[in-house]
């Protein structure tokens, strides 16, 4: 098994870790105002703060509350999710390559979604994000009772492999359907790319809670996460009821995971390589992890949503295939410098 | 019973160091595949009955001329390509999990796929009116570029397996993003036909793909066999492997350039086939164990043995429309994977 990598576990970092917490929320703050503000219809801050205290009725402030918020809280919600829920991930398995998707999340959700446009013809995003938390749910528990039957019970390369089998699995049949129907695939392949764009607020307000439920989970879980990330053994020799720690560690990945993958579509990369590069900064103690995790997944992904609406004007791009576009290179940079071993 | 079989030729320098169940396996697989294989020839819109398929194959003569052309020109091949490629991809998944000492590493960890899939997609989506046997030429380039792109990337005065992994993430990210931009903007019939390449398919593969694709079976995977022995060492860290005499960085880069060549060659013939260079690797390991000399030849006879028998499926399933092997490889790979790992529970 691959260690993850470490630099600074033992030096002291450049800023204080909870300066740097409110930093990365300040930074937050101007990505959220600038994903609200810009786009095809430039907009400046006075206005975008006038929609929101003084709604007035205007084209500009009908824009903002009705277009650019919803996209903009969706984009914060989701990449805070999915970052923490693969940093979560990383620490349960201990493979650096594990992201949500290794519980079949995305896979699930992707399958549910195709075989209910195949079969019941849906067309909405409403019944998408219904069909999509179902099968993220279904996967993830069936991964679960898959991994906890091998050899030695739920160890973190049962899981690995068992994720890995039945993600391989459910996406063969998901890519069957869509080469057996070319009709499927015109449907829905532009929510397969994984996009934040004209998500309505009542769908954001509907998963809203299981977000909520499993965000709060997660940052209560820091402490637990990083006794279990030194290894099963040495969590138990500690006194750790590792069980539980799990099942926590599930309940919560399914919620964060399976919530954005039901508004957004499945957006890889941002649970995958969000934790590598928050360690990179705060260490291997998750109880700054998933804090950093969550706060630099938002801004990645704000800023790539801004990305894919301005790189070919007035066109969009799904923003799930423009972050990796952006982000792989400093990941790669990053990599580059910071893994010694 | 000794556990272990030694095969060292007093003429030749070198020494295996086999389990003692691998002869016995090696020996039932190629049964298995060669049923599997006769089966799979003899079905089909004109259906040969196996005896005669044998036959056909030996150079006897049937009692119906039509077999020659059908067995010789049109299965035949077809179903040796899909053995090879499945050879092909379940060495290179060897390797690469050995190299990286991660379970999860396939070939398409050092970007292989990605980046043939690149550029086969880029071929058929972008250019549709260039001829298809340029296809996986621009595949075997893709997957090459990437590779090296990645181990160049991943070099900062030694390479390391963490890097190679995260590096290889990355870069694999990028291509795959590019990929499905023409996915989901392309016109709606490329990318029906990029489906079919992206999911891996031996449909029409003919004498000449496998004449070209077999010197570089043959001769990388003889390679990774030679070099079984130093891949159990590196397999132990690095550490330990330099302590062991282990050249580290030659050996490490020659085995990723077997693993790349065979996986690339084999991507490039018939398209990226899922699922086996994961799978195959680990279901050997259930059969004899972690020791290379052993695990890479019967990885290797199981991944054939897994691509004719989810060629065969394809054909059968949903006739008369075909499914590329590559969604069979996982729908009938994924399952037995979880009950070998369900069953071995208690052992």
């Amino acid at each position: 098994m691959s260690t993850v990598p470490v630099r600074r576990q033992l030096l002291q970092p450049p800023v204080p870790l909870g300066l740097g917490l409110i930093l990365g929320l300040g930074l937050l703050l101007i990505c959220f105002m600038a994903s609200v503000g810009l786009g095809v219809a430039d907009i400046n801050p006075k206005t975008v703060y006038l929609a929101l205290t003084a709604f007035d009725g205007s084209t500009d402030q009908l824009i903002i509350r009705t277009v650019r918020m919803p996209r903009s809280i969706t984009a914060l919600l989701v990449g805070s999710a999915v970052a923490v829920a693969g940093a979560i991930m990383q620490g349960l398995t201990r493979n650096p390559l594990a992201d949500p998707g290794i519980l079949g999340i995305n896979a699930g959700a992707a399958l549910a979604v195709v075989g209910s446009v195949f079969w019941l013809g849906s067309t909405s995003l409403k019944v998408y994000a219904g069909f999509a938390l179902l099968g993220a749910a279904i996967a993830a528990i069936t991964v679960y009772a898959l991994g906890s039957l091998g050899q030695g019970g739920l160890t973190p390369l049962n899981l690995t492999i068992a994720g890995a089998a039945f993600q391989a699995l459910v996406s063969s049949l998901t890519t069957g359907i869509l080469i057996l129907s070319q009709q499927t695939l015109e449907e829905i392949r532009f929510w397969l790319a994984g996009s934040v764009a004209g998500r309505d607020l009542d769908l954001v307000v509907q998963v809203l809670p299981y977000l909520a439920v499993g965000m709060v989970m997660a940052l209560l879980m820091g402490k637990q996460l990083t006794t279990l990330s030194l290894g099963e053994d040495i969590a138990q020799g500690l006194g750790q009821k590792t069980a539980w720690v799990k099942i926590a560690a599930a309940v919560s990945i399914i919620l964060l995971a399976g919530g954005s993958v039901a508004i957004s579509g499945p957006i890889g990369f941002v649970g995958l390589i969000v934790p590598h590069i928050v360690r990179f900064w705060v260490g291997v103690d998750y109880r700054w992890i998933l804090p950093y995790a969550a706060i630099v997944g938002a801004i990645l992904l704000l800023i790539a949503d801004i990305g894919a609406r301005l790189v070919i004007q007035p066109q969009e791009l799904p923003v799930g295939l423009v972050m990796p576009l952006l982000g792989a290179p400093f990941f790669i940079y990053l990599t580059r410098w910071q893994v010694r071993r | 019973m000794k556990q272990w079989l030694v095969v060292r030729p007093p003429q030749v320098p070198i020494s295996f160091h086999l389990d003692r169940r691998v002869p016995s396996i090696l020996l039932c697989l190629i049964l298995a595949t060669l049923v599997a294989m006769v089966l799979s020839v003899g079905q089909g819109e004109y259906p040969v009955p196996p005896l005669d398929v044998i036959k056909t194959a030996l150079g006897l003569e049937t009692n119906n001329p039509d077999f020659d052309f059908i067995v010789m020109t049109l299965r035949l091949p077809r179903t040796l390509v899909a053995w090879g490629v499945g050879m092909g991809l379940a060495i290179a998944g060897t390797i690469t999990q050995g190299i990286t000492r991660n379970p999860l590493a396939s070939p398409g960890i050092i970007g292989v796929n990605a980046g043939a899939s690149l550029a086969a997609v880029t071929l058929i989506v972008l250019y549709p009116d260039l001829p298809i046997a340029l296809i996986p030429w621009a595949a075997f380039g893709g997957a090459l570029t990437v590779a090296v792109l990645i181990y160049l990337l991943a070099w900062q005065g030694g390479s390391s397996p963490v890097r190679l992994i995260l590096v290889g993430v990355g870069c694999s990210l990028i291509a795959g993003s590019l990929t499905n931009l023409m996915v989901t903007f392309g016109n709606i019939y490329n990318v029906s036909q990029a489906l079919v390449w992206l999911a891996g398919s031996v449909y029409g593969r003919s004498w000449e793909q496998l004449t070209v694709f077999l010197p570089w079976l043959s001769g990388f995977g003889l390679l990774s066999l030679l070099m079984s022995r130093e891949l159990n060492a590196l397999q132990l860290g690095d550490e330990v492997a330099r302590s062991l005499g282990s050249r580290l960085e030659l050996q490490r880069s020659l085995l990723l350039l077997s693993s790349v060549a065979l996986a690339g060659s084999s991507v490039a013939t018939a398209g990226s086939i899922g699922f086996v260079g994961l799978m195959a690797p680990h279901l050997g390991r259930q059969l004899v164990g972690p020791s290379h000399e052993g695990l890479l030849p019967v990885a290797a006879l199981t991944g054939g043995f897994v691509v004719v028998v989810a060629d065969l499926l394809g054909r059968l399933l949903f006739a008369p429309i075909e499914l590329p092997c590559g969604i069979i490889t996982a729908i009938v790979g994924a399952p037995y994977f979880l009950y070998v790992l369900i069953r071995d529970r208690n052992s």
